[in-house]
């Protein structure tokens, strides 16, 4: 291997890499959900088996749960690999992809919350898959809220990893806990439909991948400018950042 | 066009859940635009390159 991928696990040599794919990755995802909402609206039929048109709120539902999850995997990976090699943009990393991760949680309990008043009948219902999902975006915020609290960056790191680390336990659990065994069991119920993607029109599904790309090159562009911030603010002292800040101003 | 807004009567529903999804995706990346400009002037300032040059 001639690439030498170490030099890139500094900030000095990946920041302006993540400077500029920041304009590609937002562009890509404009582009991406403007091609997205039309596919949503206007190529897809208006009834979708039992439900009306208020099943069109899965384009925006469907890919944000997608996103919170894999946003919060990324996250403990990243959490893992700087408590393991103790690098440090690993850990900024974590930092940078928390809030986005809040983001969609919060967006996917907003639509699920209309949805669910539409099709159930009710805003809220304490179901396995929507208490995780609450539960995840309290880990997201939980995460955030353990990293300011510690004044010491390199103690805050360690400690919000652990916490990232310790809270993925919720992850299978949001994505399996639909497909209980026995639905009528007080012990395991849900309320929350089981995954119909291969039975779904294609038109749909069309409809939700393009949304879900358009969600991933967001959280891309979202996430580096965060970590671009959080690499100049804690790197503040160093030769690279003063350098970098004498030739753009 | 107003049926197309109604969408056979969901229309609360569906434009509640696109508009927060809106609003939130807009919102993030304004801010954090806006935090590394500042940032960057911060940054600017602390290293003494601004002192005495154009305003």
């Amino acid at each position: 291997m001639a690439i030498n991928w170490f030099k890139y696990s500094s900030p000095a040599s990946f920041y302006p890499i993540v400077d500029k794919s920041i304009p590609w990755f937002m562009g890509a995802a404009i582009v991406l959900a403007i091609a997205g909402l039309y596919l949503s609206f206007f190529t897809t039929p208006d009834v979708l088996q039992d439900q009306k048109q208020y099943y069109r709120i899965i384009f925006i539902h469907v890919p944000a749960a997608w996103m919170s999850m894999w946003l919060y995997i990324i996250m403990a990976i990243w959490a893992v690999i700087g408590l393991v090699f103790n690098t440090r943009l690993s850990f900024m990393m974590a930092t940078a992809l928390a809030p986005t991760g809040a983001l969609f949680t919060f967006l996917a309990l907003w639509t699920g919350s209309f949805w669910g008043k539409t099709s159930w009948g009710t805003w809220w219902d304490w179901d396995p898959r929507l208490t995780f999902e609450l539960i995840l975006l309290f880990l997201f915020i939980g995460y955030m809220a353990l990293h300011t609290a510690i004044d010491d960056p390199r103690r805050a790191d360690r400690a919000a990893a652990l916490l990232a680390l310790v809270g993925v336990f919720c992850v299978p659990i949001i994505y399996y806990s639909v497909q209980c065994p026995d639905p009528n069991s007080l012990n395991c119920r849900a309320l929350h439909q089981t995954s119909s993607l291969r039975s779904i029109e294609s038109s749909i599904l069309t409809s939700m991948m393009v949304m879900t790309l358009a969600y991933w090159m967001y959280s891309f562009a979202a996430v580096f400018m965060r970590l671009r911030s959080i690499m100049l603010e804690r790197e503040k002292g160093s030769d690279w950042v003063k350098e970098m800040i004498g030739r753009i101003s | 066009m107003a049926e197309f807004f109604s969408m056979g009567g969901y229309g609360f529903y569906i434009w509640c859940s696109f508009a927060m999804a809106l609003l939130l995706l807009v919102i993030e990346p304004v801010w954090l635009m806006r935090q590394h400009k500042v940032l960057l002037r911060q940054l600017a300032r602390m290293s003494g390159i601004n002192d005495g040059g154009e305003s």
